[in-house]
């Protein structure tokens, strides 16, 4: 596959998003973003899939920190994914795709 | 062949009860070099089993709370467990036995360890159908179906009569009482326990086991049983006649020696298999164990000197010296509401023995110590009604006492009088089943780092017995200053009720300042909920109510409150509206039905009394919400942890047998407790007669009608370790029903830990069931006017969470699939067709960067 360097899509304004809660955002190309904002106003993205439980919900995990490292729980089976990475924490094998996120002028953009 | 195996010897042990046990478990710990095989032959069908804890079986009839940890001897190779096949013969010239079945086995040594079997006066019917023993699993088996039996035959009260009012007759008739029988107890000897009370502390006794709704005939006995139809009838020798639906005789136990008389082995002249102070028999091969053995001619009838015969047998069979002690023959009754112990020379027939008596008949307490006249060892003593002072004095035997006599026997908590652990020298036994010292605790807590009663457990084997010294074990961990961890997360070193007393006390009202002020981080998916759970109680108990998704608390909630259904294995959610009590009106019924095939979801009567629709999309809810909402619905909590459902019969209402309206009353406490945030969920039942269609005592609190009002059982649980709600008050009104329903829900959301089910709280509490009872009958804390205010406040303050998102524009937004495409399908979720309803497609290849 040849990546482009694509553009930063706009997702939504930045309100939309409860500090310490995520987002499901939809590509273009149908792919689901998950998207966080933390306590600490930090914006992450990482895939909406749960590889675990084979399902687009990990958008809708409670996210948290593990010894400073910031984490979304899957809200499934509970393997929490480093925001940062998509390596989970539990099982370092397995990991999601993980987005930039960018706060542009108050709106949240995804860069895909 | 290697040279273990050509030096391993075999040991047979014939009887596998808790001695037996004990013998295999200590010698396969200390056998390292792997001297021995060991094959034991058992004639009960299952592993060796905490028979002590026997009675404790009738609390929901699981066999494997009973159990011994390790008796399968699971992944051992060099031990042999052969069950249901008892030994029927010894060879001693030929070094074999067989088994009933036929199996025969050589052995080097041989260990008898058959215990003891019931004594049954020879009472004419004493063999009639309806007459039992107490001793195994199978034999409470037999009587649960004789119980059983009556209840469902007879419209009265179903009567027992316990033959034997010893430690075990009392044990079996108070389990007979939970079970809903009238038990007679009948004793020939003219007081309650003779064996281990004086006349006063009898008739002191004999006055609480009344109360407890035992009937007692002491210093008679039963002339004959007989037949009655389907009933037993019997006589006394005092005249009296009785109506019985069963008999149990609990009248003391005679040791298992006939395999030892049939190979011409010695036996006692009171029976049992004669051995000297190493545990050998006549023959230097053969060694008897536990309440079969009859050291120097006496047998022990309780677990703790049989532990010793198995240990010093153990270390005899590896070569070392062994020799039996002697025994502590303490004994405390294990009943609930009636303390009574006696330790030592309770009887004082030491020389020169001087009693000390403290009774007061008023506060119903009578206490005896026994002292030497010389210099005041304590030799022994006797409590009835209060034997909280139990497990400091039984150390102390043989040894001076602290304070003078009436000081040790004031109250425990008083102030002036009670003497603390601290008292006690190192080498005072705390665990007198399993021989563990104060200073081998300490040294458990202090060098191997025990934190926990558990961990003592395990390190020590103190407490796994018979239970009486596990107060002690917590109070050894206060004296060596361990603070026990129970903290809630890596965020906060707090446990959960230290975290509501702080939310409570200091009127923090977000998760950010509560963890800015007193944790660390910024928390996590186990303390943001916690932390929501314990502001949505405090809202709706203490101030005036509020949302759960209200401002910051919305980020705090687990996936399904936060979108107030319950998460499917697709991502999709399942919808639960409240059915009080399980009725449901046809036109109600309709609408479900209507609202299912509208929107295409699955549907499901559920284990709870209700009807679940499957599949709803994110974005779906609020419209299914809505159509349910305006039909009368709301939510039915099914994704919180807070009050499911309150199952019911159908009650006096329609039933034949039905003694008061059960459904009625499950409406009403359903409709009470709504809506009340808690550390884990609490179901109720309620049913309408003792034939408890309801299961109500699976619940944490179930209710079950009475004549004369209600029994409230609490503590009950489904899940994996079921366990039934043990009876917290009886025949009570609706009023006081609610009442006490009130302060056992307000206690409990206050003070268990988080994910705690109320089984487990109570099992965890100092003082189990009878604290709880205090506190919340007798107001033993004086906190009862404050938890009903609470309730009170909880009740008015109710709203239902769905309509609260109907309402509100901002928390409806939140429900679509996607931020920036709202309202377009989650293309991921796909469903085929089962059984003419939808079912879930899990995605084949999620997208994965690698795995
Ligand atoms: C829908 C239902 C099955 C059904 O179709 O019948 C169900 C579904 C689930 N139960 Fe249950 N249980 C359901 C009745 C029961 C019952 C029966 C009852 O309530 O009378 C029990 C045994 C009674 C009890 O709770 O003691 C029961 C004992 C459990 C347990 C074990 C709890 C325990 O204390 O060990 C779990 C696991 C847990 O909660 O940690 C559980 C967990 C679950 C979970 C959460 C499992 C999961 O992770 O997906 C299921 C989703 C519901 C949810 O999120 O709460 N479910 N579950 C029933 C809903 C009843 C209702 O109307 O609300
Ligand atoms: C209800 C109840 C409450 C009790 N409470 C207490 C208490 O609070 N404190 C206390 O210290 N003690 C208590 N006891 C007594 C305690 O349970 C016994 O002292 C202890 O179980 C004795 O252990 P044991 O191994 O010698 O005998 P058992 O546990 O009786 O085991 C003997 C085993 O040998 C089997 N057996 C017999 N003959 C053969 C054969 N020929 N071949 C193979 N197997 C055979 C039997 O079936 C049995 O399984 C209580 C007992 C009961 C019944
Ligand atoms: S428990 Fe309820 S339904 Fe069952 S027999 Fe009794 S009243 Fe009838
Ligand atoms: S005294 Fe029985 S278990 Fe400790």
């Amino acid at each position: 596959m040849t990546v482009m360097r694509a553009e930063m899509v706009p997702v939504c304004e930045v309100d939309r998003l409860a500090p310490g809660r995520g987002v499901a955002a939809l590509l273009p190309d149908g792919r689901q973003v998950a998207i966080f904002r933390t306590g600490r106003d930090e914006f992450y993205g990482l895939s909406n899939m749960d590889p675990f439980g084979r399902a687009a919900v990990l958008s809708r995990g409670l996210t948290g920190d593990a010894q400073g490292v910031p984490f979304v729980a899957s809200p499934l089976l509970k393997q929490r994914f480093d925001l940062r990475t998509g390596v989970c924490l539990d099982d370092e094998t397995v990991r999601v795709r993980a987005y930039r996120v960018h706060v542009v002028d108050g709106v949240v953009h995804v860069r895909p | 062949m290697t040279l273990a195996a050509q030096t391993m010897r075999t040991l047979v042990v014939a009887g596998h009860g808790m001695v037996g046990h004990r013998l295999v478990e200590v010698l396969r710990a200390t056998d390292t070099e792997g001297s021995w095989r060991v094959v034991v032959l058992a004639e009960e069908p299952r592993p060796a089993y905490d028979r002590v804890a026997l009675t404790s079986y009738v609390d929901g009839w699981d066999a494997r709370a009973l159990s011994l940890s390790g008796s399968d001897y699971a992944g051992d190779e060099r031990v042999g467990l052969r069950l249901g096949d008892p030994v029927r013969r010894i060879d001693r010239a030929a070094r074999t036995v067989t088994t009933a079945g036929g199996f025969r086995q050589a052995h080097d040594a041989l260990v008898l360890a058959t215990g003891s079997r019931p004594f049954v006066p020879p009472v004419p019917g004493h063999d009639l159908p309806g007459c039992f023993v107490y001793r195994t699993i199978e034999d409470l088996d037999a009587i649960r179906a004789a119980v059983e039996r009556a209840m469902t035959t007879r419209r009265g009260r179903a009567a027992a009569m316990v033959v034997g009012g010893g430690l075990l007759g009392l044990e079996a008739a108070k389990a007979l009482r939970d079970l809903g029988l009238s038990p007679h107890v009948v004793e020939m000897a003219p007081r309650l326990m003779p064996i281990q009370v004086d006349e006063g502390g009898g008739s002191l006794l004999r006055k609480l086991v009344t109360e407890l709704d035992l009937t007692v005939h002491t210093g008679t006995s039963a002339e004959r049983i007989e037949a009655d139809g389907d009933r037993l009838s019997t006589k006394l020798t005092n005249g009296t006649e009785l109506d019985l639906d069963l008999v149990v005789f609990s009248a003391g136990v005679r040791p298992r020696d006939e395999l030892a008389r049939d190979a011409g082995l010695a036996v006692g002249e009171r029976g049992g298999i004669l051995v000297d102070l190493s545990c050998r028999t006549s023959d230097p091969d053969i060694f008897a164990v536990g309440e079969c053995a009859a050291v120097e001619g006496r047998c022990y009838g309780l677990v703790a000197p049989g532990y010793t015969m198995a240990e010093i047998v153990s270390a005899q069979l590896l070569g070392a010296e062994g020799v039996f002690p002697g025994a502590d023959m303490s004994a405390k009754l294990k009943l609930m509401g009636v303390d009574v112990a006696s330790f030592g020379d309770a009887h004082a027939t030491t020389e020169g023995a001087l009693e000390v008596v403290l009774a007061d008949a008023v506060s119903g307490y009578y206490k005896k110590l026994v002292v030497s006249s010389r210099d005041k060892t304590l030799l022994g003593g006797i409590l009835v009604g209060d034997a909280g002072s139990y497990n400091l004095l039984r150390p102390l035997v043989g040894r001076r006492l602290p304070a003078d006599p009436a000081t040790m026997l004031a109250p425990e908590g008083n102030g002036n009088g009670g003497v603390g652990i601290q008292a006690l020298p190192d080498e005072a036994q705390i665990c007198s089943c399993n021989a563990v010292s104060k200073g081998a605790i300490c040294g458990a807590i202090v060098t191997q780092g025990c934190d926990s009663v558990a961990a003592i457990k395990t390190c020590t084997k103190a407490g796994t017995t018979c239970g009486s010294c596990v107060p002690m074990l917590s109070k050894m961990l206060d004296l060596c200053g361990v603070e026990r961890s129970k903290a809630v997360c890596e965020h906060f070193a707090h446990s959960r009720q230290e975290l509501f007393e702080i939310v409570k006390a200091t009127r923090i009202t977000t998760f950010g300042e509560l963890i800015a002020k007193h944790g660390t981080g910024s928390g996590c998916a186990i303390c943001k909920p916690a932390a929501a759970s314990i502001l949505a109680t405090i809202d709706t108990t203490e101030r005036n109510g509020g949302h759960i998704l209200d401002g910051e608390q919305a980020t705090l909630q687990d996936t399904n409150d936060h979108f107030l259904a319950n998460m499917q294995k697709n991502g999709t959610y399942s919808v639960v509206p409240r059915l009080p009590g399980g009725e449901i009106t046809p036109d109600k019924l309709i609408v479900l039905g209507a609202v299912a095939r509208e929107f295409g979801l699955y549907t499901k009567i559920t284990g709870g009394q209700r009807i679940d629709l499957f599949g709803a999309t994110v974005d779906q809810l609020p419209n299914i919400w809505k159509r349910l909402v305006d039909a009368g619905f709301e939510s039915g909590h099914a994704y919180g942890k807070a009050l499911r459902t309150v199952k019911s019969c159908v009650g006096s209402t329609w039933c034949r047998y039905g003694v008061q309206d059960s459904v009625g009353m499950a409406i009403e406490l359903e409709l009470r407790y709504r809506g009340l945030r808690s550390p884990h969920k609490i179901k109720g039942g309620v049913s309408g007669c003792a034939r408890e269609c309801a299961e109500a005592r699976a619940k944490d609190f179930g209710v079950i009608a009475t004549e004369r009002g209600w029994n409230l059982y609490v503590g009950g649980n489904g899940g994996t370790l079921p366990r039934h709600a043990r009876l917290l008050v009886s025949d009570v009104d609706s009023g006081s029903l609610i009442r006490y329903l009130d302060r056992f829900l307000m206690f409990y959301v206050r003070t268990a830990d988080r994910l705690q089910r109320t089984a487990s709280w109570i099992e965890d509490m100092d003082g189990g069931l009878d604290h709880l009872r205090e506190v919340i009958v007798d107001d033993k804390l004086g906190i009862c006017d404050e938890l009903d205010a609470a309730m009170a406040k909880h009740v008015e303050n109710y709203v239902d969470e769905w309509r609260g998102v109907l309402e509100d524009p901002e928390k409806l937004a939140r429900f679509t699939s996607f931020v920036n495409a709202p309202g377009t399908p989650d293309p991921t979720i796909s469903f085929r067709v089962e059984r003419e309803q939808k079912v879930p497609v899990l995605l084949g290849m999620p997208e994965v960067e690698s795995r």
